[in-house]
């Protein structure tokens, strides 16, 4: 049985509750500590983004598995504007002036599999995931 | 959750607790740059010990509050940040550039006694 997750973002506290599910269901997958804050940091900043752009959307966390190999998917949803331009929004630096232009990539660059997917005026998905490489 | 903040001396010291949100963080903020004039108070140590993730919000929290505190002629000290959040914050390309760091709250008074003896201007 694999364990899954559904955080609905409505509000700051649920940032606060998406990471700290994130890192409790990390935990349960044998991440180590350094692996476990990346996850909790990652999550932290793809909520922030639905919360700011979107006001409203949900973070699923669910355990991956590959072979012998263990992880974690966590996508984030909304259904907001969208992204207009989503190499831009990769880039780092880069904002729309509400946040500091590191969430995106900074997730990218701390998560092993990254996509974004996204269509102005519907909504944009991340998928990231991470897996646990520990022996 | 609200962030405790102690008085000692003309040092103010504010040790911030797991789970904070951004208006938790932007309280913090309001209130230091608030205490330092009503207490007088020369110094800041704020102890993110405790703090499990420093993410881009949080990071330029703490440099806005170090700034601000600076403008009301006060040095700000952010001690405790773990390994693990430092590797994380440097893998995000977060930055806490012109705010003093130590590793712990001695080292903090100690670099707030340093800064002292040889004020800095305002960045």
């Amino acid at each position: 049985m694999l364990t899954e997750t559904l955080v609905p973002i409505l509000s700051e506290m649920d940032i606060v509750m998406a990471r700290q599910q994130g890192r409790a269901l990390a935990t349960e997958l044998g991440f180590r500590p350094g692996d476990l804050t990346l996850i909790a940091t990652a999550i932290s900043e793809i909520a922030r983004n639905i919360l700011i752009y979107a006001s409203h959307g949900e973070i699923l966390l669910r355990q991956i598995q590959d072979g012998p190999l263990r992880g974690i998917l966590v996508v984030g949803r909304d259904q907001g504007p969208g992204i207009p331009d989503i190499d831009r929004a990769m880039q780092d630096g880069y904002s729309t002036g509400k946040s500091l232009g590191l969430g995106l990539p900074g997730a990218k660059r701390i998560m092993d599999d990254f996509n974004i997917v996204s269509e102005v005026g519907r909504g944009t998905t991340v998928t990231m995931k991470k897996w646990n490489r520990r022996p | 959750m609200q962030v405790p903040i102690l008085k000692q001396g003309d040092v103010l010291i504010a040790s911030v607790q797991a789970a904070l949100t951004d208006a938790d963080l932007v309280q913090l903020r309001d209130q230091l740059t608030e205490k330092v004039g009503r207490l007088r108070s020369r110094g800041v140590i704020v102890d993110v010990t405790a703090l499990d993730v420093m993410d881009s919000f949080a990071s330029r929290s703490l440099r806005n509050l170090a700034h601000m505190v600076k403008l009301r002629g006060a040095e700000t000290v952010i001690v405790g940040i773990q390994p693990e959040v430092a590797f994380a914050m440097v893998q995000l390309g977060l930055r806490l550039e012109g705010v003093l760091t130590a590793l712990d709250l001695e080292e903090g008074l100690e670099a707030l006694n340093r800064a002292r003896t040889s004020p800095t201007r305002a960045h």
